[in-house]
């Protein structure tokens, strides 16, 4: 299938402020593509712009090739599952459903006929003649999903569908809402904040920041090859060691001279030369701690740290370590825990490995320092 | 679902009543003391006889209640009924837009404007009253405007009929209207909206079906704060009214000061209560009859 919604070079500014700057995006047909960013990154804004609740300032978004930047939300093939599901109090779940298509003059035969699949399909049949108010956060969530799905829409949007459940609910949403989309097939455009929403549920994920899709990419990319600094740190724990390109080890290797730290290698898939300040960002799971110094390898760097402070989670254990000026976060694995010899723990002096590939190089730009500190401010 | 079970109703213990009685005591004295028991008195007074010196005569007599039949009164209370009841819908025909219009501004303005829809109380109701007098009268501007433009004669008359107490009706009461309008506009989730112009529905579509529905409560408010003072309106038609155009009010007013015949101003009041009250203690026993019904359904 080709593009099947495209967004062309899409702006909105509020007074001084620019909500989306010049975006372009296009969505496959049937596919889940999420809109990952935290708040006032402009993922709202263009949510309502594919709505119809807002006009662009500049730019045009066509559905199917169809220019409907000008059409008004009530005329578009577009549904919405809003934040805190809007469902109407006054009337049932039944008649919540009913709307759209009470909207489109359907016939009531099929009006009743297709309300009543879509509440088998969600499993809503005890409530259906309940008022919003009686029916518990999971069920409103699915009314909201099943109004908006009985009218067909071409593409479904998801506004933080899922930020109103708690904790248990919400992974068992997320389960659902995929096997819904099994079921109907319909593209989603899924806007959060929460990357794990993201990460499990969608085919394609775009970052935005300030207004901007920073990386479009598939879980897996965005995750393992971010493209910038905020990628990195937005999606996932990361470190990162700050530096300069000292030199070239060869085609595929360099050496990054990290302040404090001393030189590390890494590898250079950007073809970064001598004297470009990089950001060397490294995963917390992608470190190995060493009791012992091991031997050398290949571009394997080695140093020594010391335990500041380790939070034991079950299936791993964080660390909080100091290398040099830094503060680094690693998460190790124990398969066996009991059987281990003994666990690394509080002010020891270790050894920190990690494979030149295991790092990824970001060349930094000034001005997404103050996002980046604000993000590394959230890690622990 | 997780949380059914527990909608039960559970039964009240009969002691923790206790505090809900001493707490309601105040106010139901004082209903008691000053609206129940006089509106019982006026009703009684209306089977008295009058007495020749204004006051309350011995014995009792059908004679006032006979004499409300007198074909005057009838026109009277028919006036009454329709004067407030359209003063009611004018009101929130005007309201109502407002109120929208209220909620969706930002708040710094909106506090401005709902000061300027205060603003008429710091001003006397009655000095009010008068300046419609001015400002209707035959050689005021706005009848001096009407007639250049041809829209009126010369001997047509802006005061003392129907229309100059509606006007004015109108006038007084549109605040009590756009408060609780607004009060309940300002709660209403404007996301709502949205899901409806989402689902296909117009704009004036969605502000029928999801946004008159949603400030319901704030209608009915609106209804009672208006129609009931309205009903009882006394200074309005006395000042910009003509003898053509009297309000139970008047006649009540009429019959306590003029004719010093209290019996039948009683009788008259009595009627006035039982137009306001009855409508609201069917509500109040419909709303207590589904209350018990519902935890069944």
């Amino acid at each position: 299938m080709g593009d099947f919604i495209e967004l062309q070079n899409v702006s909105k500014r509020f007074d001084d402020l620019v909500a989306v700057n010049n975006v372009s995006l296009s969505l496959k047909q049937g596919e889940v593509f999420s809109l990952l960013g935290p708040s006032g990154c402009g993922k709202t804004t263009l949510l309502r712009i594919l709505a119809g609740f807002q006009m662009p300032d500049s730019g045009s978004v066509l559905l199917n090739g169809q220019d409907i930047t000008r059409l008004p939300a009530n005329k578009r093939a577009v549904n919405t599952v809003f934040q805190n599901y809007a469902l109407f109090p006054h009337m049932t779940v039944w008649e919540n459903i009913a709307f759209g298509l009470r909207m489109s003059r359907k016939p009531s035969q099929e009006i009743r006929k297709e309300v009543g699949e879509m509440i088998e399909l969600m499993e809503l049949g005890d409530h259906a003649h309940k008022k919003p108010h009686m029916i518990s956060g999971g069920q409103k969530q699915r009314v909201a999903i099943a109004r908006a799905l009985v009218n067909k829409p071409q593409l479904l949007l998801l506004d933080e569908p899922l930020a109103a459940l708690d904790l248990k609910l919400r992974q068992r949403m997320l389960i659902e809402l995929d096997s819904i989309h099994d079921e109907v097939g319909i593209t989603f455009l899924y806007i959060t904040h929460d990357q794990g929403e993201a990460m499990s549920l969608s085919d394609r994920i775009g970052v935005m920041n300030l207004g901007r899709i920073e990386q479009i990419g598939t879980p897996a990319e965005i995750y393992e090859a971010p493209q910038s600094s905020f990628v990195a740190a937005f999606i996932g724990d990361t470190n990162f060691l700050n530096g300069r390109v000292c030199e070239t080890v060869s085609a595929e290797y360099c050496r990054i001279d990290v302040e404090s730290i001393g030189r590390v290698i890494a590898w250079n898939d950007k073809n970064l030369k001598p004297g470009d300040s990089v950001n060397l960002s490294v995963r917390p799971e992608k470190f190995r701690l060493f009791r012992n110094r091991p031997p050398d390898s290949e571009h394997r760097n080695l140093v020594q740290a010391k335990v500041v402070d380790l939070i034991y989670m079950g299936s791993s254990t964080k660390y909080r370590l100091e290398c040099g000026d830094y503060i680094l976060i690693v998460e190790q694995q124990h398969g066996r825990y009991l059987l281990d010899e003994k666990p690394i723990t509080w002010d020891e002096t270790i050894w920190l490995g990690w494979h030149a590939e295991d790092g990824y190089m970001l060349q930094r730009y000034e001005e997404k320092d103050e996002a980046l500190m604000a993000l590394g401010e959230d890690m622990t | 679902m997780s949380g059914e079970k527990n909608r039960k109703k559970v039964p009240r213990d009969p002691s923790s009543r206790w505090p809900e009685i001493l707490l309601s005591a105040p106010s139901l004295l004082w209903l008691s003391v000053f609206f129940v028991i006089p509106t019982i008195i006026v009703g009684m007074i209306a089977f008295k006889p009058p007495s020749i010196y204004g006051g309350i005569g011995e014995g009792w007599t059908l004679d006032t209640i006979r004499s409300l039949a007198q074909p005057s009164y009838p026109q009277i209370i028919w006036r009454t009924l329709w004067l407030s009841a359209l003063t009611t819908v004018l009101s929130i025909l005007l309201a109502v837009p407002v109120s929208y219009w209220l909620a969706t501004i930002p708040p710094r303005r909106r506090n401005l404007m709902l000061l300027l829809v205060i603003l008429p109380f710091w001003t006397n109701f009655l000095i009010r009253i008068f300046a419609w007098k001015t400002i209707l009268h035959p050689e005021g501007w706005i009848k001096n405007g009407l007639m250049a433009l041809g829209i009126v004669g010369k001997d047509v008359s802006l005061l003392y009929n129907e229309g100059a107490i509606l006007l004015v009706l109108v006038y007084t009461y549109l605040p009590f209207a756009i408060l609780p309008i607004y009060a309940a506009a300002d709660k209403f989730d404007f996301n709502l909206m949205s899901a409806a112009l989402d689902l296909g529905a117009n704009k004036l579509r969605a502000f029928w079906s999801i946004f008159l529905p949603g400030i319901r409560v704030g209608l009915i408010t609106a209804v009672l704060v208006v129609f009931i003072p309205a009903l009882g309106s006394y200074a309005i038609p006395e000042i910009v009214g003509g003898p053509n155009s009297e309000m139970i009010g008047n006649r009540i007013a009429q019959r306590t000061f003029s004719d010093r015949n209290l019996p039948h101003a009683s009788a008259l009041a009595a009627i006035l209560a039982a137009v306001v009250l009855t409508p609201v203690v069917v509500m109040q026993l419909r709303q207590i009859a589904s209350s018990h019904r519902r935890p069944s359904a």
